[in-house]
């Protein structure tokens, strides 16, 4: 039997994605800089929890490396432009291309490890890129690169006076990577994917090549993430190792993804709704408290929900949705 | 060749350190495989408690790491109380990321309340004091702490492999169920191992502050270190971290004064994955 392509539900999503993008122009709702910049950054780290839910979730494989391909990503575009002067388009592409090629080669040796030491061997590859990237001159070390005050458009991707035409090129990294990832979903590699995250030996002893297929996963999961980097080295005009290339910047990646939904489709983004207006607005209005105090109620949230509800946001919702026995397959998801 | 041997010295040193800051987390990781994301903050805790002890009261860390250990071994109790209880069984990494979002409380109250300036203890008994050992020079409180940190390791290993108490430990890492079955009070067993991993790494935070800054991030990098060590020991190993700790310590200081301070972590960092990639489950692990 063919699954269908679309769902009734998948028509639902996608036209609350549109409402959401047609957000901006209701005047009113949307129309002071902070709240566009935490609308964009809403997209963003969807967009990057979602790169890492391709192998962290649907795979199984829980890396906590991605901080070093969303970096890669967003110095690739930045040295592009800066030192080759190219346009920002295939900037990106190169960072992306750099991220992927990156992931895939180290990668390649990590995935024997497994669990516990996988995750150790992911945070050990982010303290090792993290530091040469602080001592590589080329790529501008501790300084890190700044972004040239090139004209605004299109074409070079940059404005300055508005963060809308940000917003909808954060929309269009969206929509591309959530694409992304539906289809991956209905193809044969999703399965795949599902199928080495639920037992790693079962799925070899029925002909899937687990090393291949978690190459394949990881170099797009990095080339995605590597996209967000060009986005994030656009509208942020900087970047610098500590900012991109650290341990809690990976962490984001992971936590997002968990809030929301490991392995579920809208997952990251729910994760994303709901942490990152609570990071910006907490740090925007406790900040007077003192420092640290929104990283406080940041850390609770978290240790709660890993607590209380490990399957996310999502799980709460098909808790509240539907009443099913334990051991149906509804419940399975991780 | 006094240099080498200078430099030799101050990495094994420091491996003695990182030794009992990791032996704290292998017990826990090897017993109730739970990883410990909060550990460098328990260090720093211990270090915060040994900092204010000396500055108020005039203890000094020779003495404080008591108390510090005390201190810590009681707030990872109520750690395992609060959140580790509820993580075990959960998907593996839960333990890690919860303890994530603990770390990142801990590491901000104290960013809160003591700001993120370094402190340090200057009027130690020990502080400052040298030894030479011909032309080498030994800073006392650091050949202190070493000491003490093979000293507590022995003290574990000894309770691990030798008492009762370390053998119900041990049923209760093999099988739990079975540990059950056999009367031991498993919940107990892992509350107990939590608060004494946490007992490690306080002794060991308590008696730095004579010699070692005390910040808000100092834990973060000991913490990332101690899991390296871990890892590369095989998890649950005391002879594997004691190894891992030494071989860490010496090529932290050889690369740092033979290639680039800059580069140290890469080395240490870079040591781990070749090694896992050998040894997959570390040199001691099964």
């Amino acid at each position: 039997m063919k699954t269908k392509r679309f769902e009734k539900k998948d028509l639902i999503w996608f036209a609350l994605i549109i409402g959401f993008a047609l957000l901006p122009v209701i005047p009113g709702v949307f129309d002071s800089s902070f709240t566009q910049h935490v609308f964009i950054l809403i997209l963003l780290f969807a967009c990057m929890s979602q790169s890492w839910n391709i192998i962290g979730g649907y795979c199984g494989q829980v890396s906590f490396g991605h901080s070093v391909f969303f970096g890669i990503g967003a110095y690739g575009a930045g040295m592009a432009v800066v030192t080759y002067g190219l346009p920002p388009w295939p900037g990106a592409l190169v960072g992306a291309a750099a991220a992927a090629l990156v992931a895939v080669a180290i990668s390649w040796p990590v995935f024997r490890l497994s669990g516990h030491y996988f995750a150790i061997a992911t945070f050990a590859m982010v303290e090792i890129f993290n530091r040469l990237f602080m001592v590589w001159y080329w790529v501008g070390g501790a300084l890190g690169l700044d972004y040239p005050f090139v004209d605004e458009g299109i074409k070079n991707f940059i404005w300055f006076e508005n963060k809308i035409p940000y917003y909808y090129g954060a929309l269009v990294l969206f929509i591309f990577i959530f694409g992304t990832v539906r289809w991956l979903e209905r193809n044969r590699l999703g399965y795949y994917l599902k199928a080495v995250r639920e037992g790693q030996k079962t799925a070899e002893s029925l002909g899937v090549n687990s090393t291949l297929v978690k190459l394949l996963a990881m170099g797009i999961s990095a080339f995605l993430a590597g996209l967000c980097g060009a986005f994030f080295v656009q509208y942020n005009y900087r970047v610098d190792p500590a900012m991109v290339m650290s341990l809690d910047m990976s962490m984001k990646f992971v936590l997002i993804t968990i809030l929301g939904g490991t392995g579920t489709f809208f997952g990251p983004l729910l994760g994303a709704m709901v942490l990152i207006p609570l990071q910006e607005y907490s740090r925007a209005y406790l900040g007077s408290l003192g420092s640290g105090v929104d990283l406080i109620i940041f850390g609770l949230l978290i240790v709660l929900v890993i607590i209380k509800q490990p399957r996310g946001i999502m799980g709460i919702l098909s808790d509240l949705t539907k009443k099913r026995p334990a051991s149906n397959e509804g419940t399975r998801r991780r | 060749m006094t240099i080498f041997l200078q430099v030799i010295l101050d990495g094994l040193m420091n491996g003695m350190l990182y030794a009992l800051v990791a032996v704290g987390l292998s017990l826990i990781w090897g017993v109730m495989d739970v990883i410990n994301f909060g550990h460098g903050e328990f260090l720093m805790i211990a270090m915060y408690v040994s900092y204010w002890l000396g500055f108020i009261f005039h203890i000094d860390p020779l003495f404080s790491w008591l108390a510090s250990g005390a201190f810590v071994f009681f707030l990872a109790a109520l750690t395992y109380q609060l959140i580790i209880k509820h993580t075990v069984g959960k998907p593996p990494l839960s333990s890690l990321l919860a303890t994530f979002g603990l770390a990142m409380v801990l590491k901000n109250i104290c960013l809160n309340r003591f700001s993120p300036n370094f402190r340090l203890l200057s009027d130690t008994v020990l502080g400052g004091k040298v030894l030479h050992m011909g032309d080498v020079i030994v800073s006392m409180p650091q050949l202190i702490t070493a000491l003490f940190s093979l000293a507590v390791m022995a003290m574990v290993y000894v309770i691990i492999h030798r008492t009762r108490l370390g053998w119900t430990i041990q049923a209760t890492a093999m099988d739990k169920e079975a540990a059950e079955l056999m009367g031991i009070n498993t919940e107990k067993i892992y509350l107990l191992v939590f608060g004494m991993g946490g007992a490690c790494v306080g002794i060991a935070g308590g008696l730095m502050p004579s010699y070692l800054a005390v910040h808000p991030e100092v834990g973060t990098l000991f913490g990332l270190i101690a899991f390296v060590i871990v890892a590369m020991g095989g998890f649950g190993s005391i002879p594997g971290a004691l190894l891992a700790a030494l071989l860490i310590g010496l090529v932290e200081a050889l690369s740092g004064f033979y290639i680039a301070p800059v580069f140290k972590y890469v080395a240490v960092f870079g040591l781990y994955l070749v090694v896992v990639m050998i040894r997959p489950k570390g040199f001691f692990g099964w």
